[in-house]
């Protein structure tokens, strides 16, 4: 079995969701609910970004491959005051796209199978004809959109969300459609529940079908699917029962592929990735896709602390990403499979422990040391977004523990520590997506650098807060490299005759010699 | 909040015979959390809210917890965030709010 699988593409999507977010964001949601809240509530409107402004954003561009990551690195520090000129601030960059709110509820209904969405007449005419300009979005897609079923008038959206516990949903806004919800008692199938599942459905499906253009691949060919968000679909017989792959896999058009789901809070991603290239290096599959959602409880998180500041919200964007992983021909970057950081459980909690395990560790196991990386992706969030609530600069903090573990391992002169950070850290560009930081967004990049000769190795590591769900104390983690290619070393074999002509040829230069 | 529960728990039942060791990796944070261990909650969020336990407390990186950690447990488990962190300065957000509001702390 192979212990290499290359990395054919990898697509990056964002979805602009403003107004979903403001109302059903984690925590604004939350802080209507409790009713204590509306002075922060009335305020966070003010703070809410355009999406011009978001395009114009540099961490968002260079999510979606419109800037590159050397680009992204060289731009002063705070980029919200320091906008990207036009010309590299467009809605489609080399990875994938960002995507405006209202495309994004159409795509949302689009990917609906049990009349769940409904949006208001003339709206989804609108927004179907601006879907349909969008190079990744099939025809049949946009005859979704349009599906009677799916279409209402405004009074019966009304009578939806005042009668069934419906929830509205808002563009410019207006209330331009709801969220119905899916049960009357089943607490899995409220309309919110199902809102965030449809969101990370139709963000999984928007990148999945940017990495089937970035490949060139027929959807037809893709084998299979596994899909990594930290949403869960079920009902109340089994809460979070899955399956998001398939669900995407079918919207995405890829009848061949079927799919599952991997879950592990922020380490899913890196887990779904190792969990792929198994598979493929072991021949049960011929190209899995890695792909994931992003989450709507997730926006504006933080945005207490960035209304206080007086500072723009800026979690207002839904991620999601692809990676394709097929056999390794010598020709694409790779993922090592022999060389797997592992947080076990006897491993403790300890941020030594877990760097230890995640970065030294399988690094001494394969006889290299912390300089032979070029590049770590550790949690990568926006620190932009996450230093104004306290946070700190998460990918500088995981650097810097790497950079420390260095010197005490030897690697490095403690006088060298900063030179380490700097020259082989990662600055965070992605949003506080949860699992999408979790070093998976540096994948695209760390390939684009391999490709151009600009770096040789590159370790991605995802780290994963499983405490969260009141089953463990236990940390998550798991790491891997991404490599420049080899040529593949193929075995020659030889016929009975070239044997036979080699013998023979030899025997005569032998009998040459003794005559 | 759950952990503002559970010191206010312990520090009804020990009184100010229980130490609070904090791991906080920056000094506001430290500062917040020494303050709420002791005068109480200022964000007013938590149980601990208008609630003075007044209990020791201190940073992990402060001399006199160092002094008292086995070497090699030090070395295994905590060296490394010495590097990556300041710890006198950590150490000294914690002193700040110990030296107003705690009781019964290490001579």
């Amino acid at each position: 079995m192979s212990t290499k699988v290359g990395i054919k593409s990898y697509s990056y999507c964002l979805n602009h969701a403003p107004e979903t977010g403001s109302h059903y964001g984690g925590t604004p949601y939350e802080a209507y609910h409790s009713g204590k809240e509306q002075e922060y509530l009335d305020a966070l409107p003010k703070h809410i970004q355009s999406y011009d402004h978001a395009l114009h954003y540099a961490p968002n561009q260079t999510y979606i491959g419109g800037i590159s990551y050397e680009e992204f690195e060289a731009l002063p520090s705070g980029w919200v005051n320091n906008p990207l000129p036009d010309e590299k601030s467009k809605r489609y960059g080399k990875f994938g796209e960002l995507m405006p709110e209202d495309e994004f509820l159409g795509l949302i209904s689009a990917c609906d199978e049990f009349e769940l969405v409904w949006l208001e007449k003339n709206f989804a005419e609108n927004v179907s004809k601006k879907l349909a300009e969008d190079p990744v979005i099939t025809e049949a897609i946009v005859k979704r959109v349009l599906r009677p079923k799916n279409m209402h008038e405004l009074s019966e959206i009304e009578t939806e969300v005042k009668e069934r516990a419906g929830l509205y949903l808002y563009n410019e806004g207006k209330i331009v459609g709801c969220i119905r919800s899916g049960h009357p008692t089943d607490d899995c199938l409220t309309a919110h529940v199902l809102m965030e599942n449809l969101a990370g459905k139709a963000s999984g499906v928007l990148a999945l079908l940017h990495l089937m253009k970035n490949s060139g691949m027929n959807p037809n060919d893709l084998d299979f699917v596994i899909e990594c968000s930290e949403e869960g679909a079920g009902d109340v017989g089994q809460r979070a029962g899955g399956n998001f792959a398939k669900a995407i896999a079918e919207v995405a058009g890829c009848v061949n592929a079927s799919g599952c789901d991997v879950r592990g809070f922020c380490a899913g991603p890196v887990n779904a990735m190792i969990n792929a290239a198994a598979q493929v290096a072991s021949g049960a599959r011929k190209n899995v896709a890695v792909v994931a959602g992003g989450s709507i409880p997730k926006l504006y998180m933080n945005s207490r602390d960035h209304v206080k500041k007086n500072l723009l919200a800026l979690e207002d964007c839904v991620g999601s990403f692809a990676v394709l992983i097929v056999p390794d021909d010598g020709t694409m970057p790779v993922m090592r499979l022999d060389v797997l950081g592992k947080h076990t459980v006897g491993a403790g909690g300890a941020p030594q422990a877990v760097t230890s395990a995640l970065t030294f560790e399988p690094l001494q196991s394969a006889g290299l040391t912390f300089t032979d990386v070029d590049r770590y992706a550790p949690e990568l969030q926006n620190h932009e977004i996450t230093e104004p609530a306290g946070a700190g600069n998460v990918p500088l903090a995981n650097i810097k523990m790497i950079a420390a573990l260095a010197v005490m391992k030897k690697a490095i002169e403690k006088p060298a520590m900063m030179d380490f950070i700097k020259k082989h850290g990662t600055i965070g560009f992605a949003h506080t997506q949860g699992h999408i930081p979790a070093g998976v967004p540096f994948i695209g990049h760390a390939c684009e650098m391999i490709n151009e000769g600009k770096i040789k190795r590159a370790m991605i590591i995802g780290k994963g807060s499983l405490f969260l769900a009141r089953l463990t104390n236990l940390a998550d983690g798991a790491s891997f490299l991404i490599e420049a290619p080899e040529p593949v070393k193929t075995e020659s074999t030889l016929s009975k005759e070239e044997i036979k002509a080699m013998l023979l040829e030899t025997l005569s230069e032998v009998a040459g010699r003794l005559s | 909040m759950q952990n503002q529960q559970r010191v206010k728990d312990a520090g009804e039942k020990y009184g100010t015979d229980c130490i609070v060791i904090l791991g906080s990796s920056d000094p506001e944070g430290a500062e917040i959390y020494a303050e709420t261990v002791t005068a109480g909650d200022p964000t007013y969020a938590g149980p601990l809210a208008g609630v003075s336990l007044e209990l020791p407390v201190y940073h992990i990186f402060d001399p006199v917890i160092r002094a008292e950690c086995d070497p090699a447990a030090w070395e295994e488990q905590i060296s490394m965030m010495e590097m990556v962190l300041e710890p006198d300065a950590l150490a000294e957000a914690v002193k700040g709010m110990r030296e107003q509001y705690s009781k019964n702390v290490i001579e």
